[in-house]
């Protein structure tokens, strides 16, 4: 069954626009052929999701000369040049998936809890736990103010404390939340706490919330138990969120599979790609409001979402966060630092509108790579080991900071980033959107970077729920485009050292050997698909990865950009003097011809 | 994208409004329809639950939580008052009683025999709700609250801080590309809403706030004078409620920008009228732009009007016509107006090198320039 579509639709339906897109069978394998799009509809005069969806509909049967509709109504199954054998949809439309999540310790049951929401797919309000330093009654304040779509409470290893998970039930009872949509309604509580405390849990919360009991998100002390309470969540999304958000009811009798929230369809599609090839992956999708990072590094799933991180409604935030020098550092013109706030000020306020400008450009390009800079860094200190296991340390780690020791998140041994989002899927050129990344991320030792070609991993992984084949062959023939690999420095040193000598056999056996100073990019051509192999030998001060003054062989790919020699040091660190920055970031851009000042 | 087009804000000199006002949380309505209101008029008031405070009884008192029910002199449901004794021990001593007493005064809402802990709530707080606009009531919701009708000029801003008020609308710019000094303000604007130019900076707005002006209606504004008077750098465009006493509308955006030439005019021409403003602005889910709407008064002196029920609703409009007003809304020629000369279909190369959708667009001076059609936005009105 699973192999005889041959034609599939998909829609992601975002807060601002519904893209679809159409997957046929071409031969023996899946691709994507056609794309949609049109404004949300969520939100008043239309209030009713499924217009958006048939108007990217109109725009694709415009497009590909294929009838998909019947009046309002899907054409199924898929004939010659009518109809589709399946339709699936992901949905962040009205603000996504909101949740609050409590649990009785804040750096333990409560980041678990944290931890399962985020890899539902939601958008984590708030975190309530019992030592998190609020006065109880600025506790049950919150959670009114604050109106989730649903309340994630666990606490408790079980058979442990009873008194804490109880106690949060009670603030969560009489703070008597209403649900920010359907507000005739109870608000839905999952509970997924110490087993002990079911029955009292129900005394407590059973007549004022919709509740649902599930097995405990962290049973014991070393171990986390995510999935049940995530299925709970995706589940209650659809019989609460989505029930009640405009024309979801009509649109979940359309879909072929349940709709999911979109962060946790690019989760899913990020995992298959990650479990297929065996290898370590950053996945992140910077939109206009939020930033979401996922990662799976040792077959190990984490997702974070910076809620006010984005390159539209929330760019004004970004530059809060930063500070507007850490923007301008990235610019290589000159720039009145007033003027370049009142610019981000108003792209705030009017967020549908594309620099004209290149100087516009390359400002949003340094918001960029501070808004994945900062979210990176959030995502860093939540994917962490489990807190509150007792385990064995060696001496070196001991000097280490506490964030750094247990963060997941192992540079040197990340293999793909993969980047989403209109800044970088729609750069005018790839090069910036590798660079951006590059200065955001700061990947250590020998990295591919990608990009998606026009934001479809949402859609691919609904896909992957139901036909895993289908959404990896799609996904790696259109939806990823492989911009190249990044070798870079894992330490730093003195600027204009000799660093690195190189050598490179390329494909087609011409060779190509140099000596690279440090400060220096280099971005050599090696086209998409074309091995190489290189050699590259840091000086004795230097690492690569290997250790200090130790060679590093690979066979590494090309991409659209081509193979980077980063040589810039880890942490990357610009000079503080104004004139000094911009002669460095022009060089920079020089070497990846990002502009058409710089080409 | 063939509906790459941004709706424009609102100006109209003379239209129907329907205001809905509406209660917190279920509650009465204390206004009929067909009733006139003024905007002062309290239409509907409700009682929000008041704040709940946490009481450790059995760590007070030394006692287990299975317990507590024996210790406790007051039930759930019952009042208390600040300092009253909620529980107490009864040891064969006297001296060894332990006294646990109310924080507040308020009810007792539960007592839990798990954890040990009463929650006592404060009393109700009542919330009132202003017709905000003179007018007539025209749709009732019991218990939620009213739809309001007003004949009156409507404007839309694009951005705004501060909440509802009202005041007499008084033209302090000579002109819409005026800016406005601090000495051009005196005490007889106390009360008003005042319209300068393109820029106001912060000295006029503190200047604003001693004299007790109510409102500020501007071209632009400067980032760094934001910041000064919320002292904080706003982050996320979600405004309306901060507490700064002045409500200020800001009517093209950042920086030093001219009122547009027909919103201006519309401002002019209701110089002295009762305005009603809201600078509550909201960008994303749900688009909130703050309003500045100023109803006619009828030969009555009554404000309102008194058929608003069969005036039909604006129809939304469908996108941007050849010869249409147009607003240019990002650099290189921000806050410009023109009239679009050209729609071309097929996709054009920018500065930028993106490849995008674009608009021609003549300036008065009969000068055309092509922008990307996001970068524009109607005049609606």
């Amino acid at each position: 069954m699973k192999n005889s579509f041959t034609v599939i639709v998909a829609t992601d339906c975002g807060s601002t626009t519904t893209k679809a897109i159409l997957i046929e069978k071409k031969g023996n394998e899946y691709r994507q052929t056609f794309r949609g799009e049109a404004p949300t509809t969520v939100e008043s005069p239309f209030e009713d999701v499924t217009k958006g969806v048939l108007n990217s509909f109109a725009e694709l049967e415009e497009l590909s000369g294929r009838t998909l509709l019947d009046g309002e109504k899907i054409i199924m199954p898929a004939n010659d040049l009518t109809g589709v054998d399946m339709y699936i949809s992901t949905s962040s439309a009205g603000g996504g998936l909101q949740m609050m999540v409590a649990g009785a310790v804040k750096s333990m049951t409560a980041q678990s809890a944290q931890m399962a929401a985020l890899g539902a797919g939601a958008i984590v309000m708030d975190i309530i736990a019992s030592n998190d330093k609020r006065l109880p009654h600025e506790k049950i304040e919150r959670i009114r103010y604050l109106r989730p779509d649903m309340i994630l409470l666990a606490g408790g290893t079980d058979g442990g404390t009873v008194t804490h998970v109880v106690e949060l039930a009670e603030y969560i009872a009489a703070a008597n939340p209403k649900p920010r949509l359907g507000t005739t309604f109870q608000l839905p509580v999952i509970y997924a706490g110490n087993k002990e405390a079911r029955e009292k849990i129900k005394e407590v919360l059973e007549s004022k919330t919709a509740l649902r009991i599930t097995e405990n998100l962290r049973p014991q002390l070393e171990r986390e138990n995510l999935n049940p309470a995530r299925k709970e969540i995706q589940n209650l999304f659809l019989e609460h969120v989505m029930a009640h958000a405009p024309g979801y009811n009509k649109l979940m009798t359309w879909t072929s599979a349940p709709i999911m929230p979109t962060p946790a369809a690019v989760g899913k599609i990020i995992q298959a790609i990650a479990k297929k090839d065996d290898i370590n992956v950053v996945g992140v999708d910077i939109g206009g409001a939020t930033t979401d990072v996922f990662s799976v590094f040792d077959g190990i799933f984490n997702r974070t979402v910076s809620a006010n991180y984005g390159m539209s409604y929330s760019v004004s935030n970004v530059v809060a966060e930063t500070g507007i020098e850490n923007i301008t550092k990235w610019l290589s013109f000159e720039a009145d630092e007033a003027d370049v706030r009142n610019r981000i000020k108003n792209k705030m306020i009017r967020p549908t509108t594309i620099p004209q400008l290149l100087e516009d450009l390359k400002i949003e390009h340094a918001i960029a790579r501070e808004a994945l800079r900062l979210a990176f860094e959030q995502h860093k200190s939540l994917a962490v080991s489990l807190r509150g296991v007792q385990r064995g340390k060696d001496i070196s780690e001991s000097f280490k900071q506490t964030e750094e020791k247990e963060t997941l998140i192992d540079m040197n041994k990340l293999d793909l980033i993969v980047g989403s989002g209109g800044v970088l899927s729609h750069a005018p050129r790839r090069s910036q959107a590798m660079m951006m990344m590059i200065d955001a991320f700061q990947p250590r030792g020998i990295t591919m970077l990608a990009v998606d070609s026009i934001f479809m991993m949402p859609h691919l992984g609904v896909l992957s729920t139901i036909n895993e084949q289908a959404a990896t062959e799609v996904f790696e023939k259109d939806c990823l485009i492989y911009l190249g690999h990044c070798v870079s420095l894992t330490n730093s040193g003195k600027l204009g050292s000799k660093c690195i000598e190189y050598r490179i056999v390329f494909h087609d056996k011409r060779e190509e050997a140099e000596t690279v100073l440090f400060g220096e990019l280099r971005c050599i051509d090696l086209p998409v698909g074309k091995e190489a192999e290189i050699e590259l030998t840091p000086t004795k001060k230097f690492d690569l990865g290997n250790g200090k003054g130790q060679k590093v062989t690979a066979k590494v790919t090309g991409g659209v950009v081509g193979l980077v020699i980063d040589a810039r040091g880890r942490p990357l660190s610009i000079s503080g003097d104004k004139g000094l920055q911009r002669g460095q970031i022009s060089k920079w851009e020089k070497a990846f011809k990002a502009y058409p000042d710089t080409s | 994208m063939t509906h790459a087009y941004t709706p424009g804000l609102r100006l109209s000199e003379k239209m129907v409004i329907r205001k809905k006002r509406f209660l917190p949380l279920p509650g009465d309505v204390i206004v009929a329809k067909g009733d006139m209101v003024k905007a002062d008029d309290i239409v509907a008031n409700t009682s929000l639950p008041g704040k709940v405070h946490s009481l450790n009884v059995v760590n007070r008192l030394g006692i287990l939580p299975k317990d507590i029910h024996s210790f406790m002199l007051k039930g759930e449901g019952e009042d208390v008052r600040k300092d009253e004794p909620l529980a107490e021990t009864k040891p064969m001593i006297k001296f060894f009683k332990s006294v646990c007493f109310s924080p507040i005064t308020g009810k007792i809402e539960t007592v839990s025999d798990i954890t040990g802990q009463v929650l006592l709530r404060e009393p109700p707080r009542p919330v009132e709700v202003k017709a905000f606009v003179d007018g007539k009531v025209i749709e009732v919701f019991e218990q939620e609250g009213v739809v309001i009708a007003t004949k009156a000029t409507f404007i839309q801003g694009i951005f705004g801080i501060g909440g509802e008020t009202t005041g007499e609308l008084a033209i302090v710019a000579k002109s819409r590309q005026d800016i406005i000094k601090a000495s051009d303000l005196c005490n007889e604007q106390r009360g008003k809403i005042i319209v300068a130019g393109s820029l106001v900076d912060y000295n006029v707005i503190q200047k604003s706030l001693d004299i007790g002006i109510r409102g500020i209606i501007v071209g632009g504004i400067k980032d760094d004078d934001i910041n000064r008077l919320l002292g904080y750098d706003l982050g996320v465009a979600i405004t309306g409620s901060e507490d700064i006493n002045i409500t200020l509308i800001v009517t093209e955006g950042f920086g030093q920008i001219d009122i547009a030439q027909r919103t201006f005019d519309v401002l002019q021409s209701r110089a002295g009228s009762i305005a009603s403003i809201s600078g509550a602005t909201q960008i994303r889910a749900g688009v909130v732009r703050p309003e500045i709407i100023i109803p006619f008064k009828d030969e009555n002196g009554i404000s309102g009007l008194d058929s608003a029920e069969g005036t039909p609703v604006r129809e939304e409009t469908v996108g941007i016509l050849i010869g249409d007003p147009v607003r240019i809304i990002r650099t290189p020629y921000f806050g410009k107006i023109g009239t679009v000369k050209n729609l071309p279909s097929e996709l054009r190369k920018i500065e930028t090198e993106a490849v995008v959708r674009v608009i021609e667009v003549e300036f008065p001076d009969g000068q055309s320039v092509i922008i990307p059609r996001s970068n524009v936005e109607a005049i609606e009105g």
